[in-house]
C-alpha cells in the first residue's frame, strides 16, 4: 500500500501490558519449577519458561527495531499475524497428520511399531497428541488466522488491541506445545479432547478471553453498519468454546505446584458434561468456525455474494440453538436417563436441517459460476468440502439414533464418520482458505502452481475414500461380530477375533491416511514457493527490487 | 419435584425454542430488512482498505 502518512502517535500501552503479563507468568513458572511437586510439572514449567522467554525477548527486540514507526497503524490491516497463522497452520497440520499416520501404522502392525523401552511412543500417549494437534493446533490456528483476516476486511478496520492479538497467537502456540509435550510425558486428565491438566487449562482460558476481547473490540470499532454473517459464526465459536472449556475443566488441583487435579463432577454428571463438551467441540470448533470460513472465502473466491443472506441468518440461529443439545447421543445405553438420551437423539436428527441448509447455501453461491469447479482447483476443494460436510451431517444424525448406535458405537464406524468430517470438511475448507490466503497475504498474482493443487486434491480425495470405506467395512464387521451369538447363547467370537478381522481394513486406512499426508506435504511446498514468489506466483505488477534487477537483466541476455 | 421441574423444562423448552425460531425467521424474512441484507452480502467482495479518519 503506497501511502505517505506522517508519523502518527504510537500507543505503547498494549506492549507494556503484554510484556508485564509475561514477566508475571514467567516468575510464577520459575516458582513452580523450583517447588514442583512432581517431575512432569518441573518439565512443563521449564518448557513454559523457555517459550514465554522467547516470546518476551522477541517482543522487546521487535519493539526496539520498530522505534521509528507505528506498528499498530490504524491505516493498515494487521496482516503479519495472519501470515504467521498460515505458517503455524501448515506446520501443525503436517505434524498432526504425521502422528495420525504413525498411530494408524501402530494399530495395523503392532509388532513393528511398538517400542516398550520408549514409553512416550505408546499409542495411548500419541493418540491424544494426534487429535489435539489436528483439531486444536491445525484447526485452531486456521480459525484464529482466518478470523483475524475476515473480521478486519468485513469491518473495514484494523484488529483491536495493539499487541494483544500477538499475545493470543503466541499464547495459543505455548498452549499447544505445553499440551503436546505434557501428553508425551504422561500428563493427562483423561477426558477426550480435553486432556490437558488444570494449569494448561487456566493458561488457555486466559488466552481465549484475550481472543474474545480482541474479536469483540474489532467488531466494536467496525466501520460497516452490519456485522457480516461470517463474524457471527466466528463469535459463536469463540464464546461457546470459552463456556465449554471452563465448565468441562472445573477441577481442583491436588497441589498448586503439581500437575494432577481432581474433577469437580463425578459419575454420570461428569460423563454428561464431558460429552456436552465433546460434541460441541465438534459443533462449535469444527463446524461454526469453519462455516465462517465458508461464508467468507467461497463468495470471495468466486466473486459472488452468498446465495441467500436470509438463509444464512436462519442457518446461524437454528444451528447454534440445536447443536448445544446433541451431546447425550454419545451416551446411549449408559447410566444417563433415557429421556436425556432421547433428547440428544432428537436434537441430533433436527440438526440435519440447518446443516444441509448451510451446505446448500455454500454450494449454490456458485450458481452462474459452475465452470470454476473445473477451472479453479481451490474452488473445487472448498465445494467438495461441503459435499463431505453434507455427507457427515447426514451420517451423524443416522448414527445418533439409538438402534443404529447399538451397532455403530465403539466401532471403527465412528472413526470413519469423524474422519469424513475432519479430513473432508474441516481439512478441505481449511486447505481452500490457506490456498486463498497465501497469494493474498504475500501479494502474489497466483499460487506457485495450480497443477500441484490438482495433485493435492486428487491424492487426498482418494485417501479420504480409502479411509472412509475401510472404516465403514471394519466398523460394521466388528459391530456385527460383537453381537453374534451361537445356538447355545454364547458369544460367537472372542474379542481378539474381532480385532484380527480388521487387519486388512487397517492397512487400507493407513494407506488412505498416508495419501492424505502426502497431499498436505504437496500443499506445504506449494504455499512456500507461493510466499517466495516463484512460478505462477511471480509478481510483475508491483515489482519488488529483486524483480527490477531481473527485468533489467533480461535484454542483455 | 423432579417431575415438576422436568415437565417445566420440557414444555418450557419447546415453547422457548419455537418462539426463538419464529423470531429468527421473522428477522430474516422481514421485507424492510431486505436491502440491509443485500448490502451485507456484498461485504466480502469489496477490496477496500481500512476506513480510517
Amino acid at each position: 500500500m503506497v501511502q505517505t502518512h506522517a508519523y502518527n502517535y504510537r500507543d505503547n500501552t498494549s506492549l507494556y501490558l503484554v510484556s508485564g503479563a509475561l514477566v508475571f507468568f514467567l516468575s510464577l513458572a520459575l516458582l513452580i519449577a523450583r517447588y514442583a511437586a512432581d517431575q512432569a510439572m518441573e518439565v512443563q514449567s521449564w518448557t513454559f519458561i523457555g517459550l514465554a522467554m522467547a516470546f518476551l525477548l522477541g517482543t522487546i527486540f521487535w519493539a526496539s527495531n520498530n522505534a521509528d514507526r507505528n506498528p499498530f497503524d490504524e491505516a493498515e490491516y494487521e496482516d503479519t499475524i495472519v501470515k504467521w497463522g498460515v505458517i503455524a497452520s501448515v506446520f501443525w497440520g503436517l505434524a498432526g497428520l504425521l502422528v495420525g499416520l504413525i498411530i494408524a501404522l501402530q494399530l495395523t502392525f503392532p509388532n513393528i511399531f511398538y517400542f516398550p523401552e520408549l514409553g512416550w511412543t505408546n499409542f495411548g500417549r500419541l493418540r491424544p497428541l494426534h487429535t489435539s494437534a489436528v483439531i486444536f493446533a491445525f484447526g485452531g490456528n486456521v480459525l484464529i488466522a482466518t478470523s483475524f483476516y475476515v473480521v478486519q476486511r468485513t469491518c473495514r478496520t484494523r484488529l483491536a488491541g495493539g499487541m494483544w492479538p500477538w499475545f493470543v497467537f503466541w499464547g495459543y502456540q505455548i498452549f499447544i506445545v505445553l499440551a503436546a509435550t505434557g501428553y508425551l510425558v504422561g500428563v493427562t486428565q483423561s477426558k477426550e479432547y480435553a486432556e490437558p491438566e488444570w494449569y494448561v487449562d487456566w493458561w488457555l482460558t486466559l488466552v481465549w478471553v484475550g481472543y474474545l476481547l480482541v474479536f469483540l473490540g474489532t467488531l466494536w470499532k467496525r466501520k460497516e453498519p452490519h456485522i457480516y454473517v461470517a463474524n457471527w459464526f466466528y463469535l459463536s465459536f469463540i464464546v461457546t468454546i470459552a463456556m465449554l472449556h471452563i465448565v468441562n475443566n472445573l477441577s481442583v488441583p491436588v497441589s498448586l505446584t503439581g500437575s494432577k487435579s481432581v474433577q469437580v463432577f463425578a459419575g454420570v454428571q461428569d460423563a454428561m458434561t464431558q460429552w456436552w463438551y465433546g460434541h460441541n467441540a465438534v459443533g462449535f470448533f469444527l463446524t461454526t468456525g469453519f462455516l465462517a470460513i465458508m461464508y467468507y472465502f467461497i463468495p470471495k473466491r468466486v466473486n459472488r455474494p452468498v446465495y441467500s443472506y436470509r438463509l444464512s441468518i436462519v442457518h446461524f440461529w437454528s444451528l447454534i440453538f440445536i447443536y448445544i443439545w446433541a451431546g447425550p447421543h454419545h451416551l446411549h445405553y449408559t447410566a444417563l436417563p433415557q429421556w436425556a438420551q432421547t433428547l440428544g437423539m432428537a436434537f441430533s436428527i433436527m440438526l440435519w436441517m440447518p446443516s444441509w441448509g448451510g451446505m446448500i447455501n455454500g454450494v449454490m453461491t456458485l450458481s452462474g459460476a459452475w465452470d470454476k469447479l473445473r477451472t479453479d482447483p481451490v474452488v473445487r476443494m472448498m465445494v467438495v468440502s461441503l459435499a463431505f460436510y453434507g455427507m457427515a451431517t447426514f451420517e451423524g444424525p443416522l448414527m445418533s439414533v439409538r438402534a443404529v448406535n447399538a451397532l455403530s458405537h465403539y466401532t471403527e464406524w465412528g472413526i470413519g464418520h469423524v474422519h469424513s468430517g475432519a479430513l473432508g470438511w474441516v481439512g478441505y475448507i481449511s486447505f481452500g482458505a490457506l490456498y486463498c490466503l497465501a497469494p493474498w497475504l504475500w501479494k502474489r498474482k497466483d499460487l506457485y502452481s495450480n497443477n500441484l493443487v490438482e495433485w493435492h486434491f486428487w491424492i487426498s480425495t482418494v485417501g479420504i475414500l480409502f479411509y472412509m470405506i475401510s472404516m465403514w467395512f471394519a466398523g460394521i464387521t466388528e459391530g456385527l461380530m460383537w453381537r453374534a451369538y451361537n445356538e447355545f447363547g454364547f458369544l460367537e467370537y472372542s474379542f481378539v477375533e474381532t480385532v484380527e478381522a480388521k487387519h486388512i481394513s487397517y492397512m487400507i486406512r493407513a494407506l488412505g491416511g498416508g495419501l492424505y499426508f502426502i497431499g498436505a506435504v504437496i500443499m506445504a511446498y506449494n504455499l512456500c514457493r507461493t510466499a517466495l514468489g516463484h512460478g505462477e506466483a511471480r509478481d510483475e505488477v508491483s515489482a519488488t527490487p529483486q524483480n527490477d534487477i531481473h527485468s533489467t537483466l533480461q535484454p542483455a541476455e | 419435584m423432579y417431575e415438576v421441574l422436568s415437565s417445566f423444562a420440557q414444555t418450557g423448552g419447546l415453547i422457548y425454542f419455537v418462539v426463538m425460531f419464529g423470531c429468527a425467521l421473522a428477522y430474516a424474512l422481514w421485507p424492510s430488512n431486505k436491502s440491509k441484507f443485500d448490502d451485507a452480502a456484498q461485504l466480502p467482495l469489496s477490496d477496500k482498505g481500512p476506513h480510517h479518519d
